[in-house]
């Protein structure tokens, strides 16, 4: 592990941008905001629905990074915060319509964003204070079997609010539209040639409010990353002894992790509900923890990048293939189509292994991960050969690192 | 994947529920019921117990969850349910080999014998690949690193049996005539449900023996106790990784026939919470103890027969992860178990 100067050095020096990295990220944002567009007036929906899914799963894939990443505690029940977010958020949602009336429907899915948030931080902090002192894999068995308890409640039908496995809304109830799409869907229609119609969409509102939280997330995933707590969680995942010994309250550390992780989860399953217009709890099985978890090991564990990448191809790429080939885009039969789908899941499991014997690391590595590994800076080996001369030097203390 | 997954829990919750139906008709007649699901409690608990021998013997050894330790039960459910096709298949293994085994007694005993060791053995060494190629290069990796591993494993034999075998649940073909042994006044206990119990009892006789008496079960024990130290003194730690991951998934493929026998068939992801629970088993008792996990294995299994015949069939899962939540918080070394000290 590399001395902490060392590395709020890089990575405040690294967030200054070059002229390299700025026309980098103008051409990604021109993409992110223009392909969907251009899918949208070729008449390809699904190609938007798959990306605003992708987005959901960015969001996801950044708020287990939290949990996962930054803090080390491997949760195997984080999708337990987007039921909670989904349903909490349509049940207040329902509320909120029933109380001001339907002139209040454009506004009610940003109204409950901020309830469901709150719900699955509080549910975070639920799960979080009983586990408090369970280590690594004890802890994943325990965040699984409340995973399960959650699904398993909303099946049952707890306290008649879930609507069992026929989800919500209930018959006669509806999700209504969020503020502007039925303005958008009437007025932002136009036309390039005779093959590109475009005409606004819920599948690309949905897309846009998806980037736009998913830029939030990553401007308060960056910020948590620098500040004291999230160089507490650093010191924590490293070493929990060592760090409580040089006065980190673990016991508010970890909370924080799932609490501010939990976020994520819920307004990631709030808009989910939104995007589908439905919530039931087949959306929240194991199988999705699962799926969430690779994503952040793909991409790297605590790496902002790697989660976007790891969503893109776990969850795009999949996606992607099945519905050229159900478009007739790719010349593959229905049944090759759904091989892909089901393969998907043989292949995850066999990149999980491989990936933790080959590149532990994950694809694109957080830099504070990367450089303990492998310090590219010339400035960074020099100071750290320095202190390391001087600590061979001076301080003959061993080091027992079990 | 999720809808499967619920078509397998409504198949043992109906299971369990119309057995407490079936006996009790309306739930006054309480003593009966109580009776009978701690009957059942108990048959259910040997099975999580075989299960639960495994992960505690890896977690011994290696202070690893064999996530994929679900995966060798399944497994062994299909092992079985193949051999068992394959022996009394006429124009396999040729007519009168049938009629032998089918016809006397003492062919059932051979068939059934036959059935139990090839899943022992080839879950077994099933179990011994996987550590070979998917957890020895981690042994020196940060704790999680195994444990993503493992999850890895399990989701991948998962899908290939799903992709490879057949997605729907294959029946489980009942050869041995399950008879009804004792009956007294509405609470039945059938000679199944007596061979469960008494495989399992036997086998950790065994296997406690095994592991406190022989030279080998010495030299587990020092392993676990210290693996570089029982290095240094001429023991072969792979050799002893190897072993505890052979016996463990036998084991766990031992329960899986048992367990497709008791159903009536096996689905691809008939691990999943048989796992988990025996898991749970496994910490009851105190993870690394084997006479723990059997404790924990009845208990778990008592409780959550007494939940499903009481409470509601829907929540006895709830009742099961409720409990592994409750131990790990108010005592997590478990029954029998040492509290553990953290290493610095």
């Amino acid at each position: 592990m590399g001395g902490s100067k060392m590395d709020i050095k890089t990575v405040v020096s690294g967030r200054k941008l070059t002229t390299k990295q700025k026309i980098i990220y103008a051409i990604i944002a021109a993409l992110v905001v223009l392909v969907p567009i251009f899918f949208q007036g070729i008449g390809q929906l699904f190609l938007v629905r798959i990306m605003g899914v992708v987005g959901l799963y960015v969001m996801l894939a950044l708020g287990l990074n939290i949990v996962v990443g930054f803090a080390g505690l491997l949760d195997l029940g984080y999708i337990a915060f987007y039921a909670m977010g989904a349903y909490v958020g349509v049940l207040v949602g329902d509320v909120m319509l029933k109380l001001f009336g339907a002139s209040f429907g454009p506004y009610v899915y940003f109204a409950a964003l901020p309830v469901a948030a709150l719900a699955a931080a509080a549910t975070g902090i639920a799960l979080g204070t009983p586990v408090l002192r369970l280590r690594g894999d004890y802890l994943a068995i325990v965040t699984l079997g409340f995973g399960e308890i959650v699904r398993i409640l909303i099946t049952n039908d707890v306290f008649g609010l879930t609507n069992g496995a026929a989800g919500l809304p209930r018959a006669g109830e509806f999700i209504p539209d969020p503020a502007g799409l039925v303005w958008l869907r009437q007025n932002a229609v136009f036309s390039i040639g005779d093959n590109f119609n475009f005409q606004f969409s819920n599948n690309l509102y949905w897309y846009f409010i998806a980037v736009m939280l998913c830029l939030l997330t990553i401007f308060v995933v960056r910020r948590l990353d620098d500040s004291r707590l999230g160089r507490s969680w650093t010191a924590m995942r490293e070493d929990e002894v060592a760090a409580a010994s040089v006065g980190i309250n673990i016991t508010s550390a970890k909370l924080w992790a799932f609490s501010l992780g939990a976020v994520w989860g819920g307004v990631a399953g709030l808009t989910f509900a939104n995007f589908q217009q439905f919530v039931s709890p087949e959306s929240f099985t194991f199988m999705e923890s699962v799926f969430v978890v690779c994503i952040v090991v793909l991409g790297g564990m605590g790496s902002i990048p790697g989660a976007i990448i790891g969503a893109i191809i776990i969850q795009g790429i999949p996606e992607l293939i099945r519905g050229l080939a159900q478009s007739g885009i790719l010349p593959l039969d229905p049944g090759q189509a759904s091989l892909v789908s089901n393969y998907r899941y043989l292949v995850f499991g066999l990149v999980m292994v491989i990936m933790m014997a080959v590149r532990p690391q994950g694809i694109w590595p957080s830099a504070r991960r990367a450089m303990e590994l492998h310090p590219d800076d010339e400035k960074i080996r020099d100071e750290e050969s320095q202190s390391l001369w001087e600590a061979e030097h001076k301080t003959e203390t061993a080091d027992h690192d079990l | 994947m999720a809808p499967a997954r619920s078509v397998y829990q409504r198949d043992t919750n109906r299971a369990e529920k119309s057995r407490a139906v079936r006996k009790t008709g309306d739930r006054s007649v309480s003593a009966d019921v109580l009776v009978q699901q701690l009957i059942n409690g108990i048959t259910l608990g040997g099975l999580y117990a075989l299960i639960a021998l495994g992960y505690t013997l890896v977690y011994g050894i290696m202070l690893m969850i064999n996530f994929a330790h679900s995966e060798m039960f399944m497994s062994g459910g299909y092992v079985g349910l193949f051999v068992l096709k394959a022996l009394t298949n006429e124009s396999l293994v040729g007519v009168g080999t049938v009629a032998f085994f089918k016809g006397s007694s003492i062919g059932l005993i051979i068939l059934f014998a036959m059935v139990f060791l090839s899943a022992a053995i080839v879950v077994g060494l099933l179990g011994v690949v996987i550590e070979r190629f998917a957890y020895r290069p981690l042994r020196h990796a940060p704790r999680l690193a195994p444990l993503i591993s493992a999850i890895g494993v399990s989701i991948f034999l998962q899908n290939a049996v799903l992709l490879w075998v057949d997605s729907k649940a294959l029946p489980f073909p009942s050869v041995m005539p399950v008879v009804t042994v004792i009956d007294a006044g509405g609470v039945t206990v059938n000679s199944l449900q007596i061979l469960i119990l008494v495989t399992t009892l036997l086998l950790l006789a065994v296997l406690d023996t095994f592991v406190s008496k022989t030279r080998i079960g010495k030299a587990m024990r020092a392993t676990s106790q210290d693996r570089e130290a029982a290095g240094l003194m001429g023991i072969d730690i792979n050799q002893v990784i190897a072993l505890a991951f052979f016996i463990g998934p036998a084991l766990g493929g031992i329960a899986g026939v048992f367990h497709g026998m008791y159903y009536g068939s096996v689905k691809f992801d008939m691990g999943f919470l048989p796992g988990i629970k025996s898991f749970t088993a496994a910490v009851i008792g105190g993870i690394g103890n084997l006479r723990g996990a059997m404790l924990g294995g009845f208990v778990l299994g008592i409780l959550e027969s007494l939940a499903a015949g009481f409470l509601s069939a829907g929540y006895k899962d709830v009742v099961a992860f409720a409990i592994l939540i409750l131990v790990l918080i108010f005592r997590p070394g478990g029954l029998l178990g040492e509290s553990v000290v953290e290493k610095v």
